[in-house]
């Protein structure tokens, strides 16, 4: 029986030649969320904060009191009367904002 | 050193026949790992960078916001108000704000109408978001109608877009002159709908608050690290609600795991018996065990940790989009900065990659110190 020459590409060293790739893109990733972080530039966001004062994020934009969440009062969510359950998907996901919550006993 | 390489190169060949004896079996516990460290780590890096965010754009929110109550509800304020704010002790500067919200049935969307005292725009001009320029399809130039408080269409002229790139604070914005805010909401005159004050110090901005709150009984102070502490209360609201979610498949996963890692079947006994009949020492089995062990959760972690952050941080994280938006039409385009927190890759770490090897190599070492006879005959 002729004995078969060993392959070139064993399993191992396929398989670390991709975890190793994998590695190296963990890596480049680290390396990009350091060089971007610290490349960003808020300057014009920061500005038109401070002209309009602006107080929230307009992340979820379906109730007002989820728009501007720090302004809400403690009614807002009961604004239809005082049992309404509250209905808006994002409002059933937040919390009330800490200055509004009770304080702790 | 190289003989030792090779050594391991041996085992791990090894390992990987063994694994690959059941493909299909392997291949899917290794894709739904890589599935559960993305989904963990996609809430970690979303939360993470929406935080850091807020917290970078609202540093330079207003130091205190005053709004007055009328039976428990928002009410406007009156302009003399301000007279009143800016003779307490501390507060450097007081201003009236002009803002609202507008319902536009044509598209189902909320906007947020606001004054803007600082741009030079015509009582006919605004300017908009850029998510509500998207949502309404339109441009410079083009004429934009509301409906006016009085009853007939108040028709405006977009004079310009707000960047693009600030759509997490301004999607929904819609800017106008004050006599065109007062005019398309029939405003009362001297009224705003709250102040933003300045403080000199602001340190003392609490001190200033209680201030404000003994000399107008009906106000209501909001300072800026409430704001700031909104956000961050949110975000970890947020991750604590989605890991609940997440908790039940993360122990279907966890008993999947034990149960193929921890439980070795006859076969794999029997396995282990020859080898170690054949001479291989315990400490080789259980170096091909941390193989095992290691091969998987490595490659499924760092799989899933960089869909994750590619997802989040590239792909505008669409997938939780619909989480975020609930029943709200517009809706920011945004790209959050990267942030990678070496203590948070420890955690997920620690939670995924660790438990595994370790469920991995405990009942490997407990069949390798079984005597060889009795391993092979089960």
């Amino acid at each position: 029986m002729i004995a078969r020459p060993p392959s070139r590409f064993r399993a191992s060293t396929v398989t670390l030649a991709a975890l190793a790739a994998l590695l190296a893109l963990f890596g480049l990733m680290l390396i990009d969320s350091a060089r971007r972080a610290a490349l960003v530039d808020r300057s014009a966001d920061r500005a038109l904060v401070r002209e309009l004062g602006l107080t929230d994020l307009s992340l979820l934009t379906e109730a007002r009191y989820t728009r501007h969440l720090s302004q809400a009062d403690r009614h807002s969510a009961f604004q239809d009367h005082p049992a309404a359950l509250e209905h808006f998907p994002s409002g059933a996901l937040l919390p009330p904002p800490p200055h509004l919550a009770p304080d702790p006993r | 050193m190289r003989v030792a390489f090779e050594r391991q190169k041996y085992l791990i060949d090894y390992t990987l026949a063994a694994l690959l004896r059941r493909k299909t079996r392997n291949l899917g516990l290794l894709l739904v790992y890589a599935l559960l460290v993305f989904l963990f780590a996609s809430v970690l890096l979303l939360s993470q960078g929406l935080r850091r965010e807020a917290a970078a754009l609202l540093q330079d929110a207003p130091e205190v916001i005053v709004q007055r109550l009328a039976a428990g509800r928002h009410d406007l304020l009156p302009a003399d108000w301000l007279d009143s704010l800016r003779r307490i002790r501390g507060v450097s500067d007081a201003r009236g704000r002009l803002w609202g919200y507008y319902y536009d049935p044509a598209v189902k969307a909320n906007y947020t109408v606001m004054a803007a005292a600082e741009r030079p725009l015509a009582e006919g001009e605004i300017l908009i978001g850029a998510a509500l320029a998207r949502v309404r399809a339109i441009g410079v130039g083009d004429v934009f109608s509301l409906r006016a408080a009085s009853g007939p269409p108040a028709l405006f002229k977009v004079a310009g877009i707000l960047e693009p790139s600030s759509e997490l604070l301004s999607a929904d914005l819609l800017l106008l002159s004050e006599s065109g805010f007062r005019a398309l909401f029939q405003f009362p005159p001297e009224r705003y709908t709250d102040a933003v004050l300045t403080v000199s110090n602001p340190r003392e901005a609490s001190t200033v608050a209680r201030k404000i709150a003994l000399a107008l009984p009906s106000s209501r102070p909001i300072l800026r690290s409430e704001m700031l502490r909104t956000y961050d209360a949110v975000f970890d609201w947020r991750e604590g609600v989605t890991f609940l979610a997440l908790a039940a498949p993360l122990l279907a996963f966890a008993v999947l795991a034990w149960d193929k890692a921890a439980g070795l079947s006859a076969e794999e006994k029997r396995e282990i018996g020859i080898l170690k009949a054949i001479g291989w020492e315990t400490g080789d089995i259980l170096r091909m065990k941390l193989w095992e062990g290691a091969l998987l959760s490595l490659t499924a972690f760092l799989l899933g940790y960089l869909l994750a952050w590619w997802q989040v941080f590239h792909g505008g994280a669409r997938l939780f989009a619909p989480i975020l938006k609930g029943w709200a039409v517009l809706y920011p385009d945004f790209r959050l900065t990267p942030t990678v927190d070496p203590g948070q890759i420890l955690i997920v770490l620690a939670v995924t990659v660790v438990p595994y090897i370790v469920a991995t190599l405990v009942p490997g070492w407990r069949a390798a110190i079984a005597d060889p006879d009795a391993a092979m005959r089960g």
